[in-house]
């Protein structure tokens, strides 16, 4: 986490409370805002009177500090440090309607010392605690930013701790690998630990190659910025009309790399869950003379077709670039293909075989994108895995245990960043925990 | 009244080392000990090095110290430790003759101008404005000083404990010691107890030595102190025995009269030194353990087993011994016994080992929780530089992590506090490939120079050797083809490039003495610099890789936080992280990554706290 991203304040005495309504969007059956800080006490005696006992539900009538009613609410008192954000924490179950709330926000507004929270800050603030981990805290910043039901459920996983946990589990094995160097290398003369077990080259290859399978799998990027769909082909193929037929109807989302170029249009939607940028590379042409793949083949609809997951052709069969789909765009009925058996023949004026083109691209994206629920890396995340795993690889060739333990170093040193922590003791302690050493 | 800049309490090897260097630095120092003649004497086992310690030993020697000249003077016995594996773990270890050791070192103090040994107990502090101002000893007498370094050992509530007998330890009065103890207690410094143990010391004579493996000096040349020209004693050979099923039943038919396991002593012991008790109760299937029989010195029938520290009573240790092979008619000379005492939290300590709470009183080795006389020296050597530092108004070394195995150590105790007895290991040094015991002169003379640690003698040898270093590094860089090492019958294909002699060390089958071909005349492979220039070339790549996590280590460094950092005042901190930092006191954002629990989270929140009230500072 970046210094510079720390919500502040010009450094009062104590650390502030903040209060943020945590339930879903009003109107709502029930509004839950939550209070997080050293006065989170303090507010709920002020709206609700006496502090009900630790961690039992109470109901109480609010009451603002003229003594009006504010609602009839259902309230908790969680004190710290064993709580979401690792402060003490209040919460109030509110009637979910846009009036009670904002009354309420702005009774708590009034007290000392307590102020709306900005956007992540409970995240934040549990991370600072050592309540969630790094991994976890990218989960939670994804799920705030999730806009499709893939990307939340993603988002669920990482925030629910499914890296952290794997990586707990990685790590595991990287420190037992070590204790088994370290032996070697401080209690030498011991028999115990005189030499590394014939088991530890294979060990370190085996997590090497699992690490290997994990950064084979579909990243994060394809699924916050969608399954990259680029219409491609000679002008008046029918492009335009195709892009804007496949956007019909199909919620828009903000693809975080929109407007990066003027050349092309880009839209990003989600069908039936799944994120997609459509790019339509039309814009494209009116810089150039030709009319076909290869007279525009420069830098930009290169990136482009190379940017693409897919590649949907709407040119003269063959000509398109490898491995992208042939479309006959202008096929009212099966009758009117001008393209070979392969292509996919479909008319967006008329509709004709749309939901198939639909079908065969959510299935293709799907492949692509993490299974339901599955964590996807981020780039970051990946870059340390990979950085493990090129420390790993090499444990059973260098010969030198002085060398291995150097190379377990790195990896370690790589997953611990990846969770956001970090301690030699960890080592020791797998260390004297497995070894009969000293004399 | 007599005064010093600086008293030393005690003449162990963290007094010592403490007493000296201050001295060395232009300091007045007084060596208070209760008796002249124990000063230097080793009261455990009789070896000085080893893993990790070795490295510590050539550390102190490095700042011109006492123990590596003295365990040279000493030596009966050389091995280094590991060397099959890389020379960054390479763990030099002597067997030193108790007398000749104590002998040395009280001749090196002898030596020392600036430096008074009195025989006398330490009764009380002088304490002014919760600053040390000296010393009164138990006869009355007062010495004034601006510092005072503790370096008492387990003079702290010692006990022992033998089976079913207790002694009340320590060599120190009674009184003297409760006065002492008294003051710092109602410092309300942070104590804690631990335990530790010894074996029995046995009559060589009673052993069948020719039925053992023996185990013989090494035949190297190679000695503890880098200005050491050679060595000097005889060698003697050690033997290995080891425990067997038998001697098993006999220690698990004793443990109901073992105080480790009758509850007696519940002080944590160190895991990697456990009694023989533990490890036949923790590793109750292993077929039998190691004891190494190491003489204690040449002229005296004294013999340690290495590997069967115990509290047993003295019938069951006795029986113990007698079932392993050659010791069947061994007689024990002294029992061995489990010692339990108190420390004090390092935590309360600063880098500098001077107690925040009290200012100028210092503390260094097993008071600080650590075990080992290496550790201890190591101490007494930076509780020393920075007494004698803050007297003179000089700069004392900056040690780092990144530059010594010692301020792993200090860094360590500080921020970690302990557990168990400290003892090093190089798994603790994270960068341990560029901390390796045969460039600890390398690393830090230069420093020590630039502190004043340093006497004449050794300057001399550094800079001439700097000099040849210099020359060296001119022939490392030649460059070389390929074919022509191939032509010299090296493992090396023709079409590998035009390398340097240094880039050449890094391929499979070239060392330094197989380059020798392409070296001038008057440059010996074998020679102690090349070596070292030779292991830098091999471990080159892995040190670059290392510089970029060196660079944030440092920058982190940069950011100075120290006493009285507000913590309260840092926002989102929670209190369990305010708790934590206010307690540990890191000097810098650095060192606050390291107390244990603090979140990457946490850290940035201080740092930006840190960055603001400096640009507050500077703006005021």
């Amino acid at each position: 986490m970046e210094p510079t991203s720390i919500p502040h304040d010009s450094g009062k005495a104590l650390a502030e409370t903040i209060f943020a309504l945590s339930s879903g969007a009003l109107p709502a059956g029930i509004a839950v805002v939550r209070v997080s800080g050293p006065r989170a006490g303090d507010a709920l005696r002020a709206l609700a009177g006496a502090l009900p006992p630790a961690r039992r539900a109470a109901a109480r009538t609010l009451r603002d500090a003229r003594g009006e009613m504010l609602d009839q609410a259902l309230v908790l008192w969680l004190p710290g440090p064993g709580t979401a954000t690792g402060e003490d924490v209040a919460e109030l179950h509110l009637h979910g309607g846009r009036a009670v709330v904002s009354a309420v926000e702005s009774a708590l507004a009034e007290l000392p010392g307590l102020r709306a929270a900005t956007p992540g800050e409970f995240t934040r603030r549990a991370f600072a605690n050592g309540r969630i981990d790094l991994a976890e805290a990218e989960g939670l910043a994804g799920l705030l930013e999730a806009e499709t039901e893939l990307q939340r459920r993603s988002a669920m996983a990482l925030a629910g701790g499914a890296l952290s946990q794997q990586v707990g589990e990685w790590r595991d094995r990287v420190l037992a690998l070590s204790a088994q160097v370290e032996a070697v290398l401080d209690f030498s003369d011991e028999e115990d630990a005189a030499d590394l077990p014939a088991s530890f080259t294979e060990d370190g290859a085996r997590l090497a190659e699992e690490l290997d399978q994990w950064l084979a799998r579909p990243r994060a990027t394809v699924l916050r910025e969608g399954y990259r769909v680029v219409l491609a082909g000679p002008p008046n193929a029918g492009k335009s009309t195709l892009f804007n037929a496949l956007l019909e109807n199909e919620a828009a989302i903000t693809s975080p790399i929109a407007g990066t170029t003027r050349d092309v249009l880009e839209r990003s939607v989600a069908i039936a869950g799944i994120p997609f940028t459509f790019v339509d590379t039309a814009g494209l042409r009116e810089d150039e003379s030709g009319d076909d793949i290869e007279k525009i083949g420069i830098a930009r609809a290169q990136e482009q077709l190379g940017r693409a997951d897919l590649v949907l052709w709407l040119g003269e069969e063959g000509r398109g670039p490898v491995g992208a789909w042939e479309i006959d765009a202008k096929a009212d009925d099966e009758a009117r293909r001008v393209k070979g058996e392969r292509a996919l023949a479909l008319s967006a004026r008329t509709g004709f075989n749309l939901d198939r083109l639909r079908e065969r691209l959510m299935a293709r994206a799907r492949d692509a994108m993490p299974a339901p629920g599955e964590v996807a890396l981020t780039e970051r995340q990946s870059a340390l895995i990979e950085e493990a795993r090129e420390a790993l690889s090499g444990i059973g060739v260098v010969g030198d245990p002085l060398i291995a333990a150097e190379h377990l170093r790195l990896a370690r040193s790589a997953f611990d960043r990846l969770t956001g922590r970090a301690s030699t003791e960890h080592m020791l302690d797998a260390l004297f925990g497995r070894f009969c050493i000293g004399k | 009244m007599r005064s010093y800049d600086i008293l030393v309490i005690g003449g162990g090897h963290a007094g010592v080392e403490a007493a000296a260097v201050a001295a060395r630095m232009g300091a007045r120092v007084g060596l208070v000990t209760f008796d002249p003649d124990t000063v230097g004497a080793m009261s455990c086992n009789p070896a000085i090095g080893g893993l990790g310690k070795g490295h510590l030993v050539r550390e102190v020697d490095a700042f011109d110290g006492v123990i590596g000249r003295a365990a040279d003077a000493a030596a009966i016995h050389y091995r280094m430790l590991n060397m099959s594996k890389g020379s960054a773990v390479w763990g030099p270890r002597i067997q030193a003759d108790r007398k000749l050791f104590k002998a040395a070192v009280q001749h090196a103090l002898g030596q020392q101008t600036n430096l008074d040994v009195i025989a006398g107990e330490a009764a009380a502090l002088i304490l002014e404005g919760g600053r040390t101002k000296g010393l009164t000893l138990a006869d009355g007498a007062r010495i004034e000083a601006p510092a005072v370094i503790l370096c008492t050992g387990t003079f702290l509530g010692g006990r022992l404990f033998r089976g079913e007998e207790r002694f009340e330890g320590g060599r120190i009065g009674e009184n003297a010691a409760h006065v002492l103890a008294a003051q710092l207690r109602e410092a309300n410094l942070p104590m804690a107890r631990l335990k530790t143990g010894t074996p029995p010391r046995l009559d060589g004579r009673t052993i069948d030595w020719a039925r053992l493996a023996e185990q013989l000096s090494d035949d190297g040349t190679w000695t503890m102190s880098a200005v050491t020209p050679g060595r000097v004693n005889p060698q003697v050979f050690c033997a290995i025995t080891r425990t067997n099923a038998r001697s098993h039943d006999i220690i698990r038919a004793g443990l109901d009269r073992s105080p480790l396991f009758t509850g007696a002593i519940d002080a944590q012991g160190p895991r990697y030194c456990p009694s023989i008790e533990d490890k036949i109760h923790r590793f109750g299937d292993r077929e039998g353990h190691q004891v190494f029989l190491e003489p204690e010195g040449l002229d005296t029938h004294l013999v340690y087993p290495n590997g069967v520290s115990t509290s047993l009573p003295v019938d069951v240790q006795l029986a113990m011994l007698r079932s392993m092979e050659g010791l069947e008619a061994v007689d024990v000379v002294v029992p061995g016994y489990a010692v339990e005492y108190d420390h004090i939290d390092p935590r309360a300590l600063t880098p500098a080992l001077e107690l925040r709470a009290i200012g100028g009183l210092y503390c260094a080795g097993q008071i600080n929780g650590t075990t080992g006389y290496e550790e201890a020296a190591a101490q007494g050597l930076v509780a020393g530089m920075h007494a004698a530092a803050a007297v003179l108004s000089r700069e004392p070394a900056a040690l780092d992590r990144a530059n010594s195995y010692i301020a792993v150590m200090v860094d360590d105790l500080t921020l970690q506090g302990v557990s168990e007895p400290y003892r090093m290991l190089t798994a603790r040094a994270e960068y341990r490939l560029r901390l390796r015991a045969n460039n600890a002169s390398t690393r830090l003379t230069p420093l020590a120079i630039a502190a004043g640690c340093v006497g004449d003698e050794r300057r001399q040898w550094f800079d001439s050797r700097e000099q040849r270093r210099t020359e060296w590094a001119e022939q490392l860089a030649k460059d070389v083809p390929a074919s022509e090492l191939e032509q010299a019958g090296l493992p090396i294909r023709r079409d590998s490039g035009n390398h340097r002699l240094d880039a050449w060390l890094r391929y499979n089958g070239v060392d330094l003495a197989a380059l020798a071909p392409w070296l001038d005349p008057g440059f010996d492979p074998a020679e102690e610099i090349a070596v070292e220039l030779a292991e830098d070339a091999i471990y080159a790549p892995y040190l670059e890789r290392q510089e970029a996590e060196l660079r944030d280590l440092r920058a982190s460094e940069t950011v100075r936080l120290g006493a009285g950092f507000p913590y309260g005042d840092v926002p989102g901190l929670s209190n369990e992280m305010v708790e934590r930092l206010t307690m540990a006191q890191p000097e810098t954002l650095s060192a606050a990554g390291r107390v244990p629990g603090i979140t990457p989270a946490a850290l940035s929140a201080v740092l930006v706290h840190a960055r603001r009230r400096d640009a507050r500072q500077e703006a005021a």
